[in-house]
């Protein structure tokens, strides 16, 4: 084995271990945060017991889950019994490893280890574990992975409440997906390419190169089947508490609940992570163009834009869960369906016309030209989107609302 | 390297399609063959075919297989007495087991020596004689990005037969319609 090879294998498992652990820190204190927002929105305290302020409750949380007894109920299937949770797990932790959370990281080592022998590495390594050239059609890929083990948890815990979980959650994730990838497609029309490292430095460009601008729509579209992805109120059709126990993991407890836990919160840590890379200049600084210069300062000042970013999006989950009612099963189909599937059909249509207009008949080369050109193009279109079409029903929130109809007046007898 | 993982691929997709085949639950049967579609978008990425490996997963493992298991949990199909009764079935049954194995043994008289033969017309093994685009779809990959390489040719070269296949599949779409809704 080369020396540059065994950097190479050192620097990935140095990587894997730092992006796994941090996104395990991630979510244990992303349900603590969960809790506080909850606490705070509903103005109660929330815990404050272990450790200082609360802030070993998750590890408390941890180790109460893992020493609690694990019921398999009878007639259960053991075997998909066990393996649905790992899958579930499996699927939210395969995610993070290729989304780029920093600028590259300069690593210029040559040493010679005890045991290892002669190490070398040269250039900067990008910050995700690896590049993919597939981008996030592998995010897209291995997220529908993870279907499969909500769905046979649903199935394999023979009980009706956890079939219905299941059923709902196969049924909603493949129907909002359709979406989710819909609104994906205008991205790649403008970036051109499916990678996330492309699509990052294609958004680093201009005033309005973070394509949540010229692509407001888009935006709006993966934001709200994000939230659909994840299960997240106002979507969480699966586990809803007051028609179907707790949905999929009703039979599930101790660790193996704490796994379907974990990954439903790394879901969200993902598509945080995904909307501010698609959406938000992934790593980038606004207005400047330092950050683009490679070296330790600018590596470690982007990771921290980055998680910011992330967790702005953490906190707006947490915030529309502690907010918003849940929808009724029949309306979440109709939206997804009838409402963003075609709305995400239209756009792309619109999309690439503009692309055409801007790139054809107007003969613009310069790529913010571009992206302000197309940031204009869209302004109409967000107003008609919300103001026109949506005639207040979804957007202005429950409070607003058309008069309900008279109440039928009781036959007389 | 690549080859022993190749191999190991191989390995688990074929036993993993006859576990799927033998299954008498249908549930159990289903998630056999995702594992056989996990394991060919496997031998896709050994293959440097990324993006074929991803739309594998995507769409076989994360739609397809989905609806099938969707199908299976609504239905609630248990252990499945066999559906293989009374002669005329069984007659049927078996004049189709033998005429795919007769077939499968046809196919497996072909040795590399006479596919390459059939595919470039000499007896060269070599995989630049083989796959004498190899090189040209590599250096395609590399320009274009790997969703480009598959996208160029498709909505050129190839535009007219994957129109018709949509289309085939809107009649597809339009027939199952009809057939499970009466009333539209």
């Amino acid at each position: 084995m080369t020396p540059e090879m065994k950097g190479f294998i050192l620097v990935s498992v140095v990587k894997l271990v730092v992006v796994f652990t941090f996104v395990m820190i991630l979510v244990a204190y992303a349900t603590l945060l969960e809790r506080w927002i909850a606490a705070w929105i509903q103005d109660r305290v929330g815990p404050n017991r272990a450790g200082p302020k609360g802030l070993f409750q998750p590890l408390a949380d941890g180790l109460k889950n893992i020493l609690k007894e694990e019921v398999i109920p009878g007639g259960a299937s053991k075997v998909l019994f066990v393996i649905a949770p790992a899958i579930s797990l499996m699927a939210a932790l395969m995610i993070p490893l290729t989304i780029p959370w920093a600028a590259p990281i300069p690593l210029e080592f040559d040493v010679t280890l005890p045991l290892l022998g002669r190490i070398v590495h040269h250039g900067s390594t990008a910050a995700a574990v690896t590049v993919l050239p597939i981008g996030f059609l592998y995010v897209l890929a291995v997220s529908s992975v993870g279907v499969y083990g909500i769905a046979l948890g649903g199935w394999a815990s023979n009980n009706k409440y956890s079939l219905m979980g299941g059923l709902r959650a196969t049924a909603q994730m493949v129907s909002y997906e359709v979406a989710m990838g819909l609104s994906v497609i205008p991205v790649l029309l403008l970036v051109g390419n499916v990678s996330f490292v492309e699509i990052v430095t294609a958004q680093q460009q201009g005033p309005f190169g973070w394509l949540v601008l010229p692509l407001g729509l888009s935006a709006f579209i993966f934001l709200v089947s994000g939230f659909a992805e994840t299960n997240r109120v106002p979507f969480d059709m699966p586990e809803s508490e007051s028609e179907l126990v707790a949905g999929y993991h009703t039979e599930y407890s101790a660790m193996k609940f704490s796994a379907f836990m974990i990954a439903e919160f790394a879901a969200m840590v993902t598509i945080s992570m995904m909307f501010t890379t698609l959406f938000l200049g992934g790593w980038d600084i606004p207005g400047t163009h330092w950050d683009e210069a490679g070296g330790m300062a600018q590596f470690l000042l982007t990771a921290v834009v980055f998680f910011t970013k992330c967790l702005l999006f953490l906190f707006l989950f947490m915030w529309v869960r502690w907010t918003l009612p849940r929808f009724r099963y029949d309306q979440l189909m109709a939206l997804g369906w009838k409402v963003l599937i075609p709305m995400g059909l239209a756009y792309v249509l619109f999309v690439a016309v503009a692309v055409w207009v801007v790139d054809g008949p107007l003969g613009v080369t310069s790529v913010a030209a571009r992206s302000g050109l197309l940031f204009l193009f869209n302004v109409p279109v967000l107003a008609f989107v919300f103001r026109v079409l949506d005639r207040g029903r979804l957007i202005r929130g429950s409070s607003i609302r058309s008069p309900a109809p008279a109440p039928r007046r009781a036959r007389a007898a | 390297m690549a080859d022993t993982i190749f191999m190991a691929l191989g390995t688990i997709a074929v036993l993993s399609a006859l576990f799927c085949v033998f299954q008498r639950n249908a549930l159990a049967a289903a998630i056999w063959l995702v594992l056989t579609m996990l394991a060919l978008a496997g031998m896709f990425l050994i293959l440097g075919a990324p993006f074929i490996a991803a739309i594998q997963v995507l769409v076989y493992t994360g739609a397809i297989m989905v609806l099938f298991i969707f199908v299976i949990m609504l239905l609630n199909l248990g252990d499945a007495a066999s559906d293989i009764r009374g002669p005329g079935v069984k007659a049927i049954a078996l004049v189709l087991a033998v005429g795919t194995g007769a077939y499968l043994l046809r196919l497996a008289g072909y040795d590399p020596a006479r596919l390459a033969f059939e595919l470039t017309g000499t007896t060269d093994l070599s995989p630049a004689a083989v796959f004498a685009t190899a090189e040209v779809a590599r250096q395609a990959a590399e320009t274009q990005g790997v969703v480009g390489a598959v996208a160029g040719p498709l909505f050129s070269t190839y535009l007219v037969p994957f129109e018709v296949t949509s289309l085939l599949l809107l009649a597809a779409i339009i027939g199952a319609v009809v057939l499970a809704k009466r009333k539209i």
